[in-house]
């Protein structure tokens, strides 16, 4: 009997330290998700109307039927496979295995470049690539000097371009990671498959990929998740244009919540974005636990 | 990161600090220019602020100046404008967004107060019907307008062989001189319509709707109805128009157009450095180009003429132009109303308000500060466009106005790439107008 009356007693008391952190995360965390939640299901606008009501799926059956929505998914998508899991993440193991083989002082020097494109706020990353592509542009101006032709990047490859800004300033992230995680390999396994004769490709294939598989899983999750939120980048290079040709999900809720006013829509919008980057993360999980 | 955005924007409207409920003190909030060099409008409510503290002993003005690009500061005032906590006694309301804060219920009808205002019948019509609702209430003091026009070099036009006192009859006067200017100036833009996107309300308001207000048959509105026009013969023949400028090479090339830069482009580069011909562009563009604005472009008024927009056909009256403008209107949820009236009164006597047009190039909307001469000889051009002010259309303003505007330059973009024909364009506009309202729409 005491035992059963002492119990509650203690593991409440344990709770205590807990408690403001819990009341912290309720009203500053689970609150405004979800008050999002339920504007999600009003079609609350900012300005335009005189009251808002409660509309149930409507936001939803609306967002997947239409056309721009349904573009602003696809890009995304784009977006994200091209610029994170091809881009960031092959070439930050790319160049995290090749600086374990370089010099200190070239080591210390690519980090530092690589490093600082990472630093750099997200919009300043945005007008240094804006001036890189824009046509009369430093990658044109390098074009020109090779006798090739230039274009307006930003016009003719818009979502290409946003993307390999991304990869710019996203890469040192993966690389940081791998690096990392290559250290942590043990040299002797290394060493003992060079003795036993197998080749540099070999060697990464059946020993450095498998060994840092837990570190793809986290890197490939959590460079998907912070791609999926792109904003700033593509708002400052392109504004999601020409038309909607690199108007991702971020910037299409922007438009909807702040141009046309449309609160409700737009959290709906990012309801749906949540549940994008979640996916993601599931898939990711289930690799991950396989793997181990 | 977005998503928080998003909700900051909606939780924001439940919170905030201050109060308004200090009877002594009338706050007013306003756009500052996000360029700090620029500082018209602090300096002027700064003296108005001291004029009328000391014409009100005991009462005081708090200037609440909100740094935002346009589209920005409406949304920060338009959740500043939902909480009595928040809210000030006096904004400052782009007529573009007023019509849809009225319905919002944001804003407090004016007309008891100016019914007692023997100033108020200074205002020309056009200008008082900018802030009345639906409702036919007035929300707001118009301080100024701006409209639009032709503007040109004479340089590239004596090139060409053509007058530099050039006034275009019809549509069909303007392509053939672009046309002409196309094959004996080379190298040079023969005629710049904003298109797109890219362009936001730049491409709807000085391209689109200059065209479509001079075809004489379709506003984008019926007032008495109620309700949006379909796409009929003017809305088509306008796009036709933006398509023959894009298809003929007479335009920017597409991707300078579409790049959402193009007006500060055409305002800093293309106009001054003599590689623009035509501009159909606004009144306000001389403020770019005087002392302290980085642009200094003193000769201005000697190398560009002036030529107002002619109707399609040349039909009577035979020009067009389009207005906007900003007006000071009181919240509903001010504390302190009939305090907030008080300061627009100061604001808009006769010689502060000329003091105001003069300063920020604005575009008279007093008759009484239009026939001034210190105002007329204040800068050149400004006659020219004040006397536009009587052929002048204000846009129909409603809560979706601003879709409306978007579906616009979507259908302008798809004929300038040539991705989409004429009669597609306004097809797709008039499947998005329907959807936007929902069907409140007539076909004329």
């Amino acid at each position: 009997m005491s035992a059963v009356g002492t119990r509650p007693r203690r593991s409440l008391a344990r709770a205590l330290p807990a408690g403001p952190g819990v009341v912290l995360l309720l009203l500053f965390l689970a609150g405004p998700i979800g008050y999002c939640v339920y504007l999600a299901f009003t079609d609350l606008q900012l300005t335009g109307q005189a009251e808002s009501s409660f509309v149930g799926l409507d936001n939803f059956t609306e967002a997947f039927g239409d056309k721009d929505f349904r573009n602003a998914v696809w890009l995304t998508l784009v977006f994200t496979v091209v610029s994170s899991l091809i881009g960031q993440n092959t070439l930050g193991l790319t160049l995290a295995a090749l600086m374990q083989r370089a010099s200190g002082p070239v080591r210390t020097l690519t980090g530092g470049i690589v490093v600082v494109a990472w630093v750099l706020p997200e919009v300043v990353a945005g007008f240094l690539l804006y001036a890189f592509f824009r046509r009369e542009g430093t990658l044109n101006a390098v074009l020109d000097w090779l006798h090739l032709p230039g274009q307006n990047w930003l016009y003719t490859l818009p979502i290409l371009a946003v993307s390999f800004a991304n990869v710019w300033r996203g890469t040192a992230f993966s690389m940081l990671v791998y690096s990392a995680a290559l250290n942590e390999i043990p040299k002797e396994i290394t060493e003992a498959a060079q003795v036993d004769g197998a080749s540099g490709r070999r060697r990464m294939w059946h020993i450095t990929l498998p060994m840092i598989r837990r570190s793809i899983g986290t890197n490939l999750m959590l460079n998907t998740l912070q791609t999926l939120s792109v904003f700033g980048l593509i708002w400052v290079m392109t504004r999601g244009g020409p038309g909607n040709r690199s108007q991702t999900l971020p910037l299409y809720m922007y438009e909807q919540a702040f141009q046309n006013s449309m609160i409700g829509y737009a959290t709906a919008v990012a309801l749906l974005l949540l549940l994008v980057g979640s996916l993601f993360s599931l898939v990711y999980m289930r690799l991950l636990r396989t793997e181990v | 990161m977005f998503l928080s955005a998003v909700l900051a924007a909606a939780t924001l409207t439940a919170c905030g600090g201050g109060s308004g409920s200090d009877p002594d003190v009338v706050k007013v909030s306003f756009k500052q220019s996000t360029d700090n060099k620029v500082r018209v409008m602090d300096t002027y409510l700064a003296d108005m602020k001291k004029e009328f503290e000391k014409a009100h002993p005991g009462k005081k003005v708090k200037l609440v100046p909100i740094k935002a690009p346009d589209s920005e500061y409406y949304t920060k005032l338009q959740q500043m404008l939902r909480s009595p906590r928040t809210a000030p006694d006096l904004v400052y309301e782009d007529t573009f967004l007023i019509n849809s804060d009225i319905t919002s219920g944001y804003l407090k009808p004016l007309d008891p107060y100016l019914e007692k205002w023997k100033d108020w019948k200074q205002f020309i019509d056009t200008a008082k019907t900018a802030a009345r609702g639906e409702d036919g209430r007035t929300y707001g003091v118009p301080d100024g307008t701006d409209t639009r026009g032709l503007w040109f070099s004479k340089d590239i036009f004596r090139k060409a062989g053509l007058p530099t006192d050039w006034q275009p009859k019809n549509w069909d006067d303007i392509l053939d001189t672009a046309r002409t200017i196309k094959k004996k100036v080379p190298g040079v833009i023969p005629l710049n319509v904003y298109t797109g996107k890219p362009a936001g309300e730049m491409a709807t308001m000085q391209g689109f709707e200059m065209l479509l207000y001079g075809t004489g048959e379709d506003p984008l509105y019926d007032p008495e109805q109620k309700k949006w026009v379909a796409a009929g013969k003017g809305f088509k023949d306008s796009l036709t128009f933006v398509e023959t400028v894009y298809k003929e090479k007479l335009g920017p090339d597409v991707s300078d157009a579409l790049d959402p830069n193009i007006g500060t482009r055409t305002r800093g580069e293309l106009l001054p450095e003599g590689k623009l011909a035509i501009n159909l562009d606004g009144s306000w563009l001389p403020q770019d180009w005087i002392e302290g604005s980085g642009h200094e472009w003193p000769e201005w008024p000697k190398e560009l003429g002036l030529a107002h927009m002619p109707t399609q056909d040349g039909r009577a009256p035979g020009k067009v132009s389009m207005s906007g403008g900003w007006t000071w209107a009181v919240p509903a949820k001010a504390g302190n109303p009939d305090l907030a009236f008080e300061f627009i009164k100061t604001m808009q006597t006769k010689q502060n308000a000329r003091k105001w047009y003069i300063a920020n190039s604005g575009i008279a909307v007093r008759k009484d500060v239009a026939e001034d001469p210190e105002y007329v000889k204040a800068q050149p051009g400004i006659k020219f466009f004040t006397d536009l002010v009587a052929h002048t259309h204000y846009r129909p303003a409603y809560p979706a106005y601003p879709k409306v505007s978007t579906a616009i330059q979507e259908a302008m973009e798809g004929v300038t790439t040539g991705d989409t024909s004429v009669a597609e364009a306004a097809r797709t506009y008039d499947e998005e107008l329907d959807s936007i309202t929902n069907g409140e729409v007539i076909k004329k």
